[in-house]
């Protein structure tokens, strides 16, 4: 591989990385709080609206059956308004972002949902109030599944992210259809792929680190 | 310390509504430790979560430490609750959490600076007996030791009352009877009014003062330990006691045994008394004195809140008038005496 291949890897490889941490870091603020008030809404639960959870539920089930591909086309007006341009790696955090937000909330909403309620009762027992209740037991209880959760969000970012890359995000997948591809280069291509594997080893593999070190089982 | 004044639950199910608790006025005095028993459904964990206001109930009234806890807005009840401590079955400590911290949460909960914190757990650290343990998490504890620190967490704010959910059900006899003495220390040495719930009668029998029946949602019993187990009124009563003093008739003689009276028939006493020494002479007073041979069926030694109690079956042979002075000079003697059958 010439030494101009390898610089456009390492650039490729960067780009990846920019999209797929800033729409981690975004799907995950708005994400996780979303979960939460899909958790403590539902019936039965310390904070229970369950008309707001109904319509919570169905727009987040809405935005995940949009695949990402049409999601990512449809919403280039919002894409340039957020970000003020619809092409480049900037701008494909848009709709990165956007198509994970609802995935992270039903990951967060399912370990929130694992945290005993026997707990949540506990707590109330002692006077906690609901955002208490939240931050102090529910969430630092569901912190292993919620890193899990945000693991496997990040490893589809990975994936999503070579998408985005299709119609000019740049990054990993759009070097590998660019040069690969469309001009038949069997080793940056293959180049693609290893880095890929590696960076979706690496985040898995720290991922399980970090959960196993919360978690006192 | 808590009242019960006419509380009703009713629950709204599938199958229409459900009256968990019927109409129930308790009293728990200051200091004291009552015991709710009752079977599974009766309707005891409905009641005692009613005592912080876990649960609602549908009527009535909730006093605990002289506040009607149904006319606090919710942050008053946040406060009040403080006053309440509660313990559960299942423990519900923080797995995330070390010893020390989940003794800590109720604090941090209340704003208590980390100093504050820290000179009201250690004290608690060593009440419970798990100093070595504050930096282990939950999962590195035993049942019993996990009881422990929820014991030190509901003690952490200082509250006037403990309620117990169940909270030796889990756990295997030894560790029950360390987890019951610990209660009855803290009773002792804080002046902590008990609430306990439980199906266990063991637990009544160990540290009660005070006890309740609960069956269908009512209270169908309730008065105090030592009169409890020597005239329990209600079927279900005396059913508790018997298990509670591992009562059946041996084996050689249960296919002889019978409810109702047979012409031959001899009758089957049971015979309770407090203090064993006095029991001797008179069974034998009895038989010298009214002509009578008495069998010993079972005897079982118990000790009933703090009092050695005796409870003996026999079957009484010899003349039906002799039998009948027997059974009187026993009552005369101040035994509680009761004919529970018959054999052949």
């Amino acid at each position: 591989m010439s030494a101009d291949a390898w610089a456009l890897l390492g650039e490729s490889l960067l780009e990846t990385l920019y999209m797929v941490v800033v729409s981690g870091l975004v799907s995950a603020a708005i994400g996780i709080p979303l979960g939460v008030l899909l958790h403590v809404s539902r019936p039965g639960q310390i904070l229970q609206r369950p008309v707001l959870n109904s319509v919570l539920g169905a727009v987040v089930n809405a935005a995940r059956s949009v695949p990402f591909i049409i999601l990512m086309v449809a919403i280039i007006p919002l894409t340039r308004l957020i970000a003020g341009t619809s092409i480049g790696t900037t701008a494909a955090i848009v709709p990165l972002s956007l198509a994970s937000i609802p995935f992270v909330a039903r990951i967060a909403e399912g370990a929130l949902n694992e945290v005993p309620s026997g707990l949540v009762e506990a707590a109330e027992s002692m006077g906690a109030t609901p955002f208490q209740i939240v931050t102090r037991v529910m969430l630092p209880e569901a912190l292993p599944g919620l890193i899990n959760g945000m693991t496997l969000t990040l490893v589809t970012l990975v994936s999503y992210s070579a998408m985005a890359g299709a119609i000019g995000g740049g990054g990993l997948g759009d070097l590998g259809i660019r040069y690969g591809y469309q001009r038949f280069d069997p080793v940056i291509m293959i180049a693609t792929v290893i880095v890929l594997i590696i960076v979706v080893q690496l985040i898995q593999s720290a991922g399980e680190k970090l959960q196993a070190r919360c978690e006192h089982k | 310390m808590i009242e019960f004044k006419n509380i009703s639950k009713i629950f709204q199910s599938a199958g229409g509504p459900v009256k968990a608790l019927d109409d129930i006025s308790l009293h728990v005095p200051e200091g004291c430790i009552y015991g709710v028993i009752g079977s599974s459904g009766a309707g005891k964990s409905t009641l005692i979560r009613c005592a912080n206001l876990l649960e609602s109930p549908t009527e009535g009234e909730v006093r605990v430490a002289g506040q009607d806890l149904m006319k606090l807005s919710s942050a008053q009840l946040r406060t009040a609750r403080r006053d309440i401590g509660m313990i559960f079955q299942h423990f519900n400590l923080l797995a995330g959490r070390t010893v020390y911290d989940n003794i800590a949460l109720p604090l941090e909960l209340a704003g208590k600076s980390a100093a504050a914190v820290e000179s009201t757990i250690l004290p608690l650290l060593k009440l419970v007996g798990l100093k070595d343990k504050q930096d282990s998490y939950p999962s590195q504890l035993s049942g019993g030791q996990k009881q422990r620190v929820a014991i030190a967490r509901a003690l952490a704010s200082q509250p006037k009352v403990l309620l117990c959910d169940e909270a030796t059900s889990a756990l295997d006899p030894q560790t029950t009877a360390s987890i019951l003495n610990l209660l009855r220390d803290i009773n002792k040495t804080l002046g902590l009014t008990i609430l306990l719930i439980t199906h266990e009668m063991d637990v009544v029998k160990s540290i009660c003062d005070r006890v309740a029946i609960l069956s269908q949602g009512q209270v169908i019993e309730e008065n105090d330990v030592e009169s409890f187990f020597l005239s329990p009124q209600t079927e279900l009563a005396r059913e508790f006691v018997r298990a509670a003093i591992h009562e059946k008739p041996a084996a050689d003689i249960s296919h002889q045994f019978r409810q109702e009276y047979e012409a031959g028939c001899r009758p089957v006493l049971h015979i309770t008394f407090v203090g064993q020494t006095v029991v001797q002479p008179l069974i034998t007073q009895a038989a010298r004195i009214c002509e009578v041979d008495f069998n010993i069926l079972q005897a079982d030694i118990e000790t009933v809140h703090g009092k050695t109690m005796g409870f003996l079956m026999v079957d009484i042979e010899g003349e039906e008038r002799h039998v009948q002075d027997a059974q009187a000079f026993l009552q005369k003697h101040n035994l509680q005496v009761e004919v529970v059958g018959y054999v052949s």
